[in-house]
């Protein structure tokens, strides 16, 4: 019987230890620079023996929804949460966010970008760390460009890139000289076109929040877009997102694309079927001073509810880190570093030979400016969306009779007029005005 | 001419049949044939056939995530939900076959009202109330909710057997002494088996397929299979393969008990259809 005591010390050794461990909870977006974070956590947990992570990945959608409910009633199941550049400002001010003062002196909180850092603090205060930022620009077919006796600039007009789309497209080959998004959501074809409107003197609200569809700058810039992917888009270009593009592109169906930074890694990877023959250049211009061009990050954050804040730190401060960059590159090679957060990377030359997209993805980052996006001014931050609650739903809506537009099933100047109604209802309602 | 036109329409339904068949089966054969190629070539549909097959999909899936821990999970929820809405089910569907009032039929109705709500308007509530229970992200709160979700359609079903059982049975038993836990336990359910049974399996595939409450409650422990399938979808990244072996995988499972069962389904859903 002399086992039992023995078994219950060390019964009891056994609970105390696994009491004193720490489980945080993150909850992540399922893609490639997030997946490869979780295979390296071993570098961190050896480090900090007392803190287990528990990881719930989630598309991003799913994931807006889970988070938004968990932390608006404050329910604590997570305590990392990773979220966009829009959701930062809004949840920051509802004080959902807990701000991040405890990053650890070598952090070097001056080496993130000054545009994402803008985009993720409120009132000076960081929010959130971004773990990867992205922006859009164009990717087009050199051969194809060549072969139509063009050459891109490395900072293109809408103008040339409509001539140029005219030119490449051969639908007797099935070449379509651009493609675009699409597909309705706020996330979606609104993400494009908020930004091309930018760069068209165009903006959603004036500084009393009255809505602007009704002005020149938004017909010019839905006119534009959908006579050039009538004359040059692909068939069913309505329903057409990010991944419909990707598939398009990568086999050879794409002269032009405009889209997010991130793609440059798909379209020249080993899936592509044009690998070689893409090239990159900035998100165009009307000559008006503002690129059309967005500017998004994924970002780590932790939200008011949970109990365990300086752990959560601690992970968030190592994922983001300068440390975290150089695991990656020793790991995997410095093309997966995450991209878009850090000066410091775009100085390194290793990076710089390593990723032939790095300075077009950073001078986009640069020339995307969340708290002066648009030609005139505004009351709201962002570049590509207007973070406000609101918008989620109106961006999506006012999404849907732009695409219906650009099926052909309405007239640009009915959506916009439509646009225009259902903004200014909604914002009446919202007691903006 | 009778025989040829009757031969004729046996054909035409047969063929109409099987046509319904494949387009209903064919988004689980292409997710399964999906699952099977590389992702560049999953994309790749003018030269599917061609491309070669591979399974890496399935080794880089089950390296990424616990599958068995998401299935265990489905396992349980699905059965255990099951088990409490028989539970429950079993005595209301008797008192409203047998001991049926004016109010009955209304009852019933009620009943079936309450499934034409949208789940995400009790969202909130719902999840504030397991936030102070401590439910969240517990397989004991999703058994729970998803046993309210699917009680309407199990003592539906359950009353359309029982209505099937003759009266005088039970009317027997009780001459014989039988007390009315006895009647329920000896007597009703040995009688309804059948019927129990294929409100069983309809149930244990509805819970095993319901996304809503499931991805909403979860986060890590809890989480089940509908959860490991949400893991990789991506808007921005083409992971259809991936996104194909994790379904292929999810729905396996269900699949086979589905094939194995399909007479006793068939039974059960059309039992007393026809009278």
């Amino acid at each position: 019987m002399k086992f039992v005591p023995v078994l219950a010390g060390a019964l009891l050794v056994a609970l105390a230890s696994s009491a004193s461990a720490e489980t945080l909870t993150i909850a992540t977006v399922n893609n490639g620079d997030m997946i490869r974070m979780q295979k390296l956590t071993d570098d961190f947990t050896k480090d900090n023996p007392d803190i287990q992570l528990q990881w719930v990945t989630l598309e991003e959608n799913v994931l807006r929804q889970k988070v938004t409910t968990d932390i608006a009633t404050k329910g604590g199941q997570y305590d990392i949460i990773t979220i966009g550049t829009y959701e930062v400002p809004i949840w920051a001010k509802q004080n959902w966010l807990v701000p991040l003062d405890k990053l650890g002196a070598d952090y070097d909180v001056d080496d993130l970008l000054p545009a994402i850092r803008g985009g993720l603090s409120v009132d000076g205060k960081l929010y959130a760390a971004p773990f990867y930022g992205e922006s859009s620009m164009v990717m087009y077919r050199k051969d194809l460009m060549e072969k139509a006796g063009l050459t891109m600039p490395d900072a293109p007009t809408w103008d040339f890139i409509r001539q140029a789309a005219d030119k490449m497209t051969d639908r007797a080959n099935g070449i379509n000289g651009i493609c675009l998004r699409g597909k309705a959501g706020w996330g979606e074809n609104m993400a494009f076109l908020t930004a091309m409107s930018n760069s068209f003197g165009a903006r959603w609200f004036d500084e009393k929040w009255t809505p602007q569809f009704d002005q020149p700058e938004w017909k010019d810039t839905l006119q534009f877009y959908v006579d050039m992917m009538k004359a040059d888009g692909p068939d069913g270009a309505s329903n057409n997102g990010f991944n419909e593009n990707l598939a398009l592109f990568q086999q050879g169906k794409c002269g032009m694309w405009i889209d997010a930074t991130v793609a440059a890694s798909f379209v020249t990877g080993k899936d592509s079927t044009v690998a070689d023959k893409v090239g990159f250049a900035l998100a165009p211009d009307k000559g008006l001073g503002k690129r059309g061009n967005w500017l998004w990050a994924w970002s780590l954050a932790v939200p008011a509810g949970s109990q365990k804040v300086d752990a959560a730190e601690k992970f968030i401060s190592w994922a983001t880190s300068k440390h975290y960059e150089e695991l990656v590159a020793s790991k995997e090679g410095w093309a997966n570093v995450p991209p878009g957060t850090r000066t410091s990377l775009y100085n390194n030359p290793e990076y710089q030979k390593a990723a032939p997209f790095a300075k077009m993805t950073l001078d986009s980052i640069n020339a995307a400016d969340p708290t002066h996006p648009t030609v005139k001014p505004v009351p709201y931050v962002g570049v590509q969306f207007v973070a406000i609650p609101e918008f989620e739903g109106i961006g999506t809506t006012v999404g849907q009779l732009f695409s219906a537009a650009l099926a052909g099933q309405s007239s640009v100047d009915d959506a916009l007029k439509q646009a225009q109604d259902v903004t200014t209802r909604e914002m009446q309602k919202a007691g903006y005005l | 001419m009778a025989r040829a036109a009757s031969t004729q329409r046996k054909v035409t339904v047969t063929i109409v049949a099987w046509v319904v068949a494949l387009v209903i089966f064919f988004p689980i054969l292409w997710t399964v044939l999906t699952s099977f190629k590389s992702e560049g070539d999953a994309i790749n549909i003018s030269h599917f056939f061609q491309t070669p097959w591979s399974i890496e999909s399935y080794f880089e899936v089950q390296s990424r995530s616990d599958y068995f821990r998401h299935f265990f999970n489905s396992v349980i929820i699905s059965v255990g939900s099951t088990l409490l809405a028989l539970l429950f089910s079993i005595p209301a569907a008797w008192s409203m076959a047998f001991a049926p009032t004016s109010r009955t039929r209304d009852i019933m109705m009620w009943m079936l009202s309450t499934k034409m709500m949208p789940a995400v308007g009790v969202l909130v509530p719902i999840y504030l109330i397991f936030k102070t229970l401590g439910l969240l992200d517990n397989a004991w709160g999703l058994m729970i909710v998803l046993m309210l979700m699917n009680l309407p359609i199990v003592i539906w079903m359950l009353y359309t057997y029982f209505k099937e059982i003759p009266v005088d049975i039970l009317e027997a038993a009780r001459m014989d002494g039988a007390t009315l836990g006895k009647e329920l336990v000896y007597v009703l359910v040995p009688m309804a088996v059948p019927g129990i049974a294929s409100t069983l399996l309809l149930n244990i595939i509805l819970a095993w397929n319901e996304a809503f409450w499931t991805l909403n409650l979860t986060a890590a422990n809890a989480a089940p299979l509908t959860a490991f399938i949400a893991s990789y979808s991506s808007p921005e990244g083409l992971f259809w393969a991936k996104l194909s072996a994790a379904s292929t995988l999810a729905i396996a499972p269900i699949l086979v008990l589905g094939w194995i069962s399909q007479k006793q389904l068939v039974r059960g859903l059309t039992f007393g259809a026809v009278k």
